[in-house]
């Protein structure tokens, strides 16, 4: 990748640009708070906090591929959450401790996984059963499973989970957050399911063209389907890190993470319309975001002020980036 | 022809959320006979004043082929930032100077959207989505994140303006705001530009194909520049309508609001790949979202259950004709 990076065609990429858009934030922060912004603390305290949005803006990127969205990703991931809090909660309790308490866990995670895959399921039948538009079918699926989740607390949090819940969002392997490793591993996975796998090829295929892919004998349907159904299980992955994290489980936590995810994918160089997307761009995106984020805290910048900020840059590289996507200027402009 | 009319008719959203409603009316007197009072029916229409105009300003952009998610933004931005213009440069401005300010912000708002779909070429929904956290983001840090329930007293004074108020028979007390009256207004202006100029010929033949359009030489840059400034405007007047009518302007409200608006507008029967939209429907969209949201309690479903149901609705209202043009494509091919 850092080879493809340097050569002479891969300066014009969006990934080299947000690689130097990463390292300038980067420098940029570190210059301002050297001492703050670099120290171990703060590297650290990074690292857990990224991933959990990270995880929202893969799930993004491979509906965004297909020239689709999912709009569903932060419902997807508070329903899963709140179904896997009430099962620990439930048959656990707090006082769970040692092999118990590990068993209900992973039955908790099991579950968890089941769900974002059937609401996966649902969206995709959804998109390409019955050809309803993505942005549509994964709004009103978005507000049908933040609701089955509101249904199910009365609105209010769930918590009291045993001790080792908290391992997944806060514990350290060899020093590196967990949340931290399941990201890169989900990230490494995905971007071996894209590059290497047929599925991956077909799906590139499908958001460049969706005709050619039609004529090619793509069985469309299946693949939609199956893009959606991985989009559902990575927000459940998400869901189970932000509760982890955040010791408890909610129907409306984290709703300016969807702004985010979506951000951070187009960020990322994913075509909003399908057909390009690299996930080693999603991760540069997060980065940058991350860096971003974590200097203007320490700035003492205002958190409203952060949300002009993210806005202006999503613009500013949407600006950059189109003068490369000359092909764009003549399709149509709306979506 | 009398045939094919009617299964057209049978199979238009607008049929089937007006059969929605009239049914939920239906289920509600049952539950409860005070429902269907006159009492109900101008405190759905307050309600529905500021959702009505957003919706008629998101379906313009649905009809251009666009989408825009910042008009709540916009309109938070321009409600709050008049407010603060007023109170510190004359407290006692007049109703329609204020509104013709707020208006006026929300345009140049619409404007910033407009250069970026425009002339910048990006996708509609990365701008508006951009847009709406700048907007938001600035107006929190530079104008202020203090809600101010101290308004100039003529913005006051609008909403105590009524066109009709009296008591029913039954006791109850029911009020007619002028706010409504903008809402019809803005209906009837959108009607006059979308079916009596060309400009709204124009915005039609965009959103159905916008190189059609282009080629039999339609000024498709000055026509998606105009919804845009249009929607910024009409976002403006719904905002200064929000703060004078909840008598406070907050700076964090209406945002948020975006998606229901959208959800009243698709519900209405207006498709996202453009070309195609009515105020009928809009309106009867925004019907049932006001409904949904103030009286399902009414007919016995818990309000914990509202996002359930809007969602499913959005589902079916868009599932079904999605669902049949794939039929209708199939049985042809």
């Amino acid at each position: 990748m850092v080879l493809r990076l340097l050569s002479k065609q891969g300066t014009s990429t969006p990934e080299f640009r947000l690689a130097i858009i990463a390292i300038v934030v980067f420098l940029a922060m570190a210059a301002l708070s050297p001492d703050r912004f670099l120290s171990s603390q703060n590297i650290i305290s990074m690292a857990f906090q990224f991933p959990e949005f990270a995880i929202l803006a893969l799930a993004m990127t491979i509906t965004m591929m297909t020239g689709g969205i999912d709009l569903s990703v932060v419902g997807v991931a508070n329903l899963t959450a709140v179904i896997s809090a009430l099962i620990l909660v439930n048959f656990a309790g707090a006082d769970a401790t040692g092999a118990v308490a590990l068993l209900w866990l992973f039955a908790a995670l099991g579950v968890a996984v089941c769900v974002g895959a059937l609401a996966g399921l649902f969206n995709g039948i959804l998109v390409a059963r019955l050809g309803l538009p993505p942005i549509l079918a994964t709004l009103g699926s978005g507000l049908v499973f933040t609701g089955i989740a509101v249904a199910m607390t009365g609105g209010s949090a769930v918590m009291g989970f045993p001790d080792v819940v908290a391992w997944i969002g806060n514990a350290q392997l060899l020093l590196v957050p967990v949340p931290l490793v399941i990201f890169v591993l989900l990230a490494a996975a995905l971007h071996v399911i894209l590059t290497k796998t047929s599925f991956g090829l077909k799906a590139t295929m499908y958001g460049a063209n969706p005709l050619a892919a039609l004529f090619a004998a793509i069985d469309i349907n299946k693949l939609l389907i199956r893009v959606y159904v991985i989009s559902g299980v990575l927000s459940s992955v998400a869901g189970m890190v932000v509760m982890s994290r955040a010791n408890s489980a909610k129907a409306d936590y984290g709703s300016s993470y969807l702004l985010l995810a979506v951000l951070i994918a187009v960020l990322g160089g994913v075509n909003p319309y399908g057909g390009y997307g690299r996930v080693m761009g999603v991760v540069l995106a997060v980065l940058s975001m991350q860096f971003l984020s974590s200097g203007l805290n320490m700035l003492q910048v205002s958190n409203f002020a952060r949300e002009l900020i993210w806005g202006a840059l999503l613009i500013f590289v949407m600006v950059v980036n189109t003068t490369d996507w000359s092909r764009f200027g003549k399709a149509r402009s709306g979506h | 022809m009398n045939r094919l009319s009617l299964k057209n008719l049978a199979t238009r959203n607008e049929t089937l959320v007006a059969v929605v409603i009239v049914a939920f009316c239906l289920l509600a007197t049952f539950s409860d006979p005070l429902f269907l009072s006159v009492t109900t029916l101008t405190d759905l229409m307050r309600a529905s004043v500021v959702i009505g105009i957003l919706a008629v300003a998101a379906m313009m952009v649905l009809i251009s082929g666009g989408i825009d998610v910042s008009f709540t933004a916009i309109a938070v931005f321009a409600m709050y930032s008049t407010t603060v213009l007023t109170l510190a440069v004359m407290p006692d401005m007049p109703w329609y100077f204020i509104f013709a300010i707020s208006i006026g912000i929300g345009a140049c708002l619409g404007a910033i959207n407009g250069f970026f779909v425009v002339i910048c070429r990006l996708p509609t929904l990365i701008v508006t989505l951009g847009t709406l956290s700048v907007f938001r983001g600035f107006l929190l840090t530079f104008i202020g994140s203090q809600r101010i329930s101290a308004l100039p007293p003529e913005m006051r004074g609008f909403s105590r303006m009524m066109i009709a108020r009296g008591t029913t028979e039954a006791g109850s007390f029911y009020a007619i705001p002028w706010a409504v009256a903008a809402l019809v207004i803005v209906v009837l202006l959108t009607l006059f530009i979308l079916h009596k100029t060309m400009l709204g010929r124009s915005i039609f033949a965009i959103g159905g194909s916008l190189e059609s359009a282009r080629r039999i030489g339609i000024n498709v840059r000055g026509a998606q520049f105009f919804v845009y400034c249009y929607v910024g405007a009409l976002a403006g007047l719904a905002g200064i309508i929000h703060g004078a009518m909840g008598r406070m302007a907050d700076p964090f409200s209406l945002v948020g609001l975006e998606l229901s608006v959208i959800a009243a507008v698709v519900l209405g029967g207006a498709r996202l790949i453009g070309g195609y939209g009515t105020l009928t429907g809009t309106l009867l969209g925004v019907s049932l979202i006001v409904l949904v949201e103030n009286s399902l309690i009414v007919v016995g479903i818990p309000s914990t259950w509202q996002f359930v149901t809007i969602g499913l609705l959005i589902l079916l209202g868009t599932g079904l004709p999605a669902w049949q043009a794939k039929r209708a494509a199939a049985k042809s091919a």
